[in-house]
């Protein structure tokens, strides 16, 4: 009878192992979307993400003014839910860049360095970095801030306080209280439009595709093959964020 | 032994008030919270739906190209065939909803190609850039190209 028992325990505590186990493997899909209504778009199918490739923006702004339009971002010049940021590298100085960000670079840029000065210089556009394990969504004292099961981290504007917990945890500086609303707004990926199977605003009107939305959840995209051939980073790898915005041949100075 | 608890009527007291409070509060947080908070996660499901209704500005090409295929041609082989239409026209969702609701306005052929093609140091050198007064003394670029296929020879 004593083996008996010792066996029950044994058995059992070995299938509580591989249940919990198994559990644990389970909730995070459980919590990543069960099925839901909205008519032709199955959640649970996407997951966002943008690539972004240096050696492709010219820093014209279209992104930045499209973006306003869409999104009915205040004009104000610091208001923005993406905009383009101008790095400048001195010969002697590789890892303190200079970085200037006229009106996020609403109107373009006018051109301040001399040829041959032998400077390095690129365009890094910068949006909400959707990510995955977002530390404004870790914040947010009331869920109005949240990772959608697709891999949005979108806003219930109807929940939020405007208490900017967010604004000072989000590493990017991607967050700003609407000054009509006084909640907080951001990059929505376009959620509106990519629910409803089109591109963002700001891919929509890059002219030499240097942004480009992608679905990792769709083995066809083209996404895959982007990662695969170029070399990428995140923005600040080191604060575990997550960051599903891509950047492709980033110069380390880009913090 | 109940000799031993004959003082013990504030206790229950104290115990009713708790467990008012607490129903108390499963009523009120019934009331409150929204049926979908939790649905997905902790915020509201239908802040989901929210998000998703925002009226469209930009149409996107797939919308453009249904009129105006016409277009796409002259632009094959032209050296801009990858830009969407409304990267120079601007947003035009109305436009595409209702063609006479609104009538988009054509760029002014100088400073919506210099708004790509000036010189800039941060620019990838490999794009085409164009100084108005070294390349061409200034003059309109539309006197020799032409915007939807810029390659000369091609439009």
């Amino acid at each position: 009878m004593a083996t008996d028992r010792r066996d029950f325990l044994i058995n059992g505590g070995r299938a509580l192992l591989v249940a919990s186990a198994s559990a644990a493997v389970a909730l995070e899909h459980v919590l990543a979307g069960t099925p839901e209504h909205a008519p032709g778009y199955t959640m649970s199918e996407h997951w966002w993400a943008m690539t972004i490739d240096i050696d492709r923006c010219i820093g014209c702004g279209n992104c930045v003014r499209a973006c306003k339009a869409e999104n009915d971002v205040p004009r104000e010049p610091f208001f923005f839910r993406t905009w383009v940021e101008r790095y400048h590298l001195t010969a002697d100085d590789v890892d303190r860049p200079v970085v200037d960000s006229p009106n996020g670079g609403f109107e373009g840029f006018k051109e301040l360095y001399r040829p041959g000065d032998g400077s390095k210089n690129f365009y890094v556009p910068k949006l909400c970095n959707h990510c995955a394990h977002s530390p404004c969504v870790q914040v947010c004292p009331v869920g109005a801030t949240f990772e959608s099961p697709d891999g949005v981290v979108l806003v219930d504007t109807t929940y939020c306080l405007g208490c900017r917990y967010c604004v000072q945890a989000c590493p990017y500086g991607c967050r700003f209280i609407d000054p009509r609303t006084h909640t907080v707004d951001k990059c929505t990926l376009c959620y509106h439009r990519i629910t409803q199977g089109l591109t963002t605003a700001c891919c929509e009107v890059c002219p030499t595709d240097a942004r480009v939305l992608g679905d990792l959840k769709n083995p066809s995209d083209p996404i895959h093959a982007f990662l695969r051939e170029h070399t990428i980073h995140v923005l600040k790898p080191q604060m575990a964020t997550g960051a599903k915005v891509y950047y492709a041949d980033l110069d380390g100075s880009v913090r | 032994m109940a000799h031993d608890f004959r003082d013990f009527e504030h206790l229950l007291r104290l115990a009713a008030i708790f467990v008012a409070g607490f129903v108390l509060f499963v009523v009120v947080r019934t009331i409150l919270v929204p049926d979908d908070f939790g649905e997905y996660g902790h915020y509201r499901a239908g802040a989901l739906d929210d998000n998703r209704q925002r009226p469209l500005r930009h149409a996107g090409m797939s919308a453009c190209v249904e009129c105006h295929d016409d277009v796409v041609k002259s632009r094959a082989g032209g050296g801009h065939e990858t830009v969407r239409c409304e990267a120079c026209h601007g947003p035009l969702a109305a436009h595409a909803d209702d063609p006479s609701a609104q009538a988009p306005e054509l760029p002014n052929p100088v400073t919506v190609c210099l708004k790509c093609h000036l010189p800039s140091m941060a620019k990838p050198a490999k794009f085409p850039q164009v100084d108005p007064s070294e390349h061409a003394d200034n003059e309109p670029c539309d006197t020799c190209h032409v915007a939807h296929a810029p390659k000369l020879g091609k439009g």
